[in-house]
């Protein structure tokens, strides 16, 4: 019978879609294949702007940058959110819709997988002619030569784990055995597909359960785990501070090798954490070995040089004295720090804006270091007095001098003095503001640490995905036959018949069927 | 004669036996092409003989340099891009060699074998750099899983891409035999017909599809070890994802019935997007992977 098709336009009377309706055409436009594949290659092409452009959560200042750089590009890109593409409202769209559509397709199909499942496997065909059959006999002189034993020892030889699905039947003179393995592809596919639903929701957990923050110590400095310690924190919405763990830990030795080139070879830094009511212990963090501290990661994410400092005032009285964290330039690592000298006994307030060469070469004119090692430390130092701008309250970047209070002081010649210093030397401020001495040079490290609960779940998601794609893309769409035959007649043997049905590509599925003819026609140990 | 000096002439050894090879098996593809399809197969050209020959030996000296490469280095040779591509390319060619196991690849070679004559080529003369130390960052295991998993799935892909490119082109030809005779036409109706190169592309991309997974996941796990996270969006981070969702359109496009035409097109699309993340990604935009390029 034919069915009779409505054609909602055909008749003026007839309903229209309606709300549900049109809800219903928009959920199969979203689930169908083509709108799936479009949303991929959309997510494809959504996705690069963000490695072309600087992104503001790992490069704020390059974003600032540009935007200052194109006052007509950089507002308008970053109204369109091109600046942090990935947390935009249009990349959010076009992943949360193709996860929809996703889901919508999954979920129907795992529905009729388990019914089919549920299914019996279908019956064996009358005729093996057309499934590449092979032929054995057993003989009768064989312990148990009978069709339905033979088919049982075949059965047993296929192993449970390997996914195949049977139906065995059996009558007098007679057994079959139907094995499938069509299935599996599916339930691979399946699993795929639910492990990047898996995935998705684990990272976007992540981003909310997640803390990470920097700390800079210096050798023989000790770091207390709490947020005030940090130089720079953040953590997702659902991040307790409470929870952060109250260890401490201490810089003990700092270990940087380079080559004759200046290329780094080897970072360690030694440091001992203490937990609460426990033991030092002595760990080494390397670059690609974080060390873990009740389940939060420590890495070394940097280092460089903190050159030991004393800074007397006008008074002759040490105002200042201490390592400070110059920050690396370049590959010699020529630093740049800052040292601001709030206490003096007498006078204005004091800072110094640095440069260290830690191999330092120079013509007389210009200073170079010309490698990352402290063969020839030396410090060029301006320095300034005046209001350092600290008593204000305002958190102030401990790597930069606000100079809007700060005069510059000058030598005889009435310039801005720039003075060097090497290490062990002591040398005086020009305006008798003071002296500044190079004691030593010491080294800091920069770790981040982080937590994450969220990771074993997005590595277990990343497993089960790539199984699931695995067994989707390469387990082989077979289905076994096994006949068994005897006539009965006394001393007859038990004639076996296996055939086999695969796609013409799979070059291994007559060695199946002969692995499970052999299995039917070897008795058992 | 140092490991260095071993490797770079043996590498150019097997350039030079590659080119011979891409012109040899040309020839005895436009033999075949002169030839009956039926009585392709007991064709034995001189020519094919030498490309079979010239290929092996070239292979095998890719293999040396390779290994010398990496006595001189002390290390895998896969931290940039030099030896990226040195690698890429042996791949590549000995994907081929799997290939041509089972099945006539006559009309395979001179393309792969051209694509190796290139990429070996163009490595030597113009990505080479002497071997350095290997930088901290590098200091892992996961060099030796990342990075061989990633060039393997290079290779693999290339390959794909030229039977995708192959089939486009006999599809065509097939669309209006009568009109496509020309002498490099007669030559594309060598190879197999539109159907069975697709099958063959899809297995080859299935294949890389598979390994690329892999190489992203591993990125993320060494990543979370020395940068601290597991996915930053780094440039080449982004470009891996754009990779990977390309070729997952792909795979969704060729088991679509209606969307088929359009695999091919979207295969193209991905091998355009690994090179991309392979020249413009290094040498173009800030990241993390800097030393993949070769400052």
């Amino acid at each position: 019978m034919a069915r009779v098709r409505i054609d909602n336009y055909a008749y003026p009377d007839a309903p229209r879609l309606g709300v549900k309706g049109w809800l219903r055409w928009m959920w199969r436009q979203v689930t169908s294949m083509r709108v799936a594949l479009v949303l991929l290659l959309v997510l494809a092409i959504a996705a690069i702007p963000g490695s072309v452009l600087p992104q503001d959560p790992q490069d704020p200042a390059a974003v600032r940058a540009f935007i200052s750089e194109n006052p007509f590009w950089g507002p308008f890109l970053d109204a369109l959110g091109m600046f942090d593409v990935y947390g935009s409202a249009w990349f959010t769209a076009i992943y949360v819709l193709l996860f929809l559509s996703l889901i919508g397709c999954i979920v129907p199909r795992i529905g009729v997988y388990w019914r089919r499942l549920r299914e019996p496997v279908p019956p064996m065909p009358r005729l093996l002619t057309r499934f590449s059959p092979a032929v054995a006999e057993v003989q009768s002189d064989v312990a148990d030569a009978s069709p339905r034993a033979v088919i049982e020892s075949a059965g047993a030889s296929l192993g449970s784990w390997r996914g195949y699905r049977t139906r065995v039947e059996s009558e007098e003179g007679r057994a079959s055995l139907v094995a499938e393995h069509e299935h599996v592809r599916e339930a691979g596919n399946l699993l795929f597909h639910v492990a990047l639903i898996w995935i998705l929701v684990a990272v976007g957990a992540s981003t909310l359960l997640t803390f990470r923050g920097q700390a800079i110590i210096v050798v023989g400095d000790s770091f207390a785990n709490a947020v005030v310690s940090y130089d720079s924190f953040e953590s997702g919405a659902w991040f307790d501070e409470g929870s952060l763990e109250p260890f401490t830990l201490t810089l003990d030795e700092f270990s940087a090798d380079f080559s004759l080139a200046g290329l780094a070879e080897d970072f360690a830094a030694t440091v001992t954490v203490t937990e609460p009511g426990q033991e030092p212990v002595a760990q080494v963090a390397r670059v690609n070995e974080p060390i873990i501290v009740n389940g939060a990661k420590v890495y070394l994410q940097g280092n460089g040089y903190a050159p030991v400092l004393t800074v007397r005032d006008a008074a002759g009285a040490v105002v200042f004295s201490g390592a400070v964290p110059f920050l690396p330039q370049d590959s010699a690592y020529t630093s740049t720090g800052v040292v601001k000298v709030p206490d003096v006994t007498v006078g204005e307030q004091l800072g110094l804006e640095a440069v260290l060469y830690p191999s330092a070469v120079t013509d007389g004119e210009t200073v170079l270091s010309i490698h990352p090692d402290d063969s020839n430390p030396l410090i060029v130092f301006t320095a300034y007095q005046g209001d350092l701008g600290l008593d204000e309250g305002i958190p102030q970047n401990v790597y930069v001098l606000d100079q809007t209070l700060l005069s510059p002081l000058r030598g005889d010649d009435g310039q801005q003095a720039v003075m060097s210093v090497a290490i062990g030397e002591t040398v005086d401020l020009p305006e008798g503001a003071g002296s500044v001495t190079f004691e030593g040079l010491s080294r800091f490290a920069a770790f981040d640490l982080r937590k994450d609960p969220s990771l074993p779940y997005v590595l277990v998601g990343a497993v089960l995905a790539l199984l699931g794609l695995s067994a989707s893309l390469f387990a082989p769409r077979r289905r076994l036959y096994l006949l068994a035959e005897n006539s009965g007649a006394p001393g007859a043997a038990t004639v076996v018949t296996a055939g086999v049905s695969a796609p013409e590509h799979d070059a291994d599925a007559t060695e199946a069927r002969d692995r499970l003819l052999a299995a039917a026609t070897t008795p058992e140990d | 004669m140092t490991a260095a000096e071993l490797s770079v002439m043996t590498l150019w050894a097997a350039t030079t036996l590659y080119a011979i090879a891409m012109i040899a098996g040309a020839i005895h593809v436009s033999a075949l092409a002169e030839v009956a399809p039926e009585e392709r197969g007991s064709v034995r050209t001189r020519a094919r003989g030498i490309a079979r020959a010239t290929t092996l030996v070239g292979l095998v000296m890719h293999a040396v340099g390779l290994v010398a490469r990496g006595i001189e280095a002390g290390h895998t040779p896969w931290s940039n891009m030099y030896e990226y591509t040195i690698t890429g390319s042996f791949v590549a060619v000995l994907v081929y060699m799997i290939f041509t196991r089972k099945r006539d690849g006559s009309w395979l070679g001179p393309l792969v074998t051209g694509l190796a004559t290139i990429a070996l080529g163009l490595g030597l003369a113009v990505l080479y750099g002497q071997s350095t130390g290997l930088r901290p960052a590098l200091q892992s295991y996961w060099l030796v899983i990342h990075v061989s998993i990633a060039i393997i799935s290079t290779g693999v892909f290339a390959v794909g891409f030229l039977i995708v490119v192959l089939q486009l082109l006999q599809k065509r030809r097939e669309l209006d035999p009568e009109r496509y005779t020309g002498r490099v036409w007669r030559m594309v109706a060598v190879a197999p017909d539109q159907k069975t190169l697709s099958s063959y592309a899809y297995r080859l991309h299935a294949v890389g599809f598979v390994l690329w997974t892999f190489t992203v996941m591993s990125g993320a796990l060494w990543a979370e070890d020395a940068w601290g996270r597991f996915w930053g969006w780094d440039p080449k981070e982004v470009w891996s994802f754009v990779i990977w969702v390309i070729y997952a359109a792909y795979l969704h496009a060729r088991a679509t019935t209606g969307l088929n035409k359009a695999a091919p097109w979207i295969a193209i699309a991905g091998f355009v997007a690994l090179i991309m993340n392979f020249t413009v990604v290094n040498y173009v935009f800030q990241g993390l992977h800097t030393y993949a390029g070769n400052s």
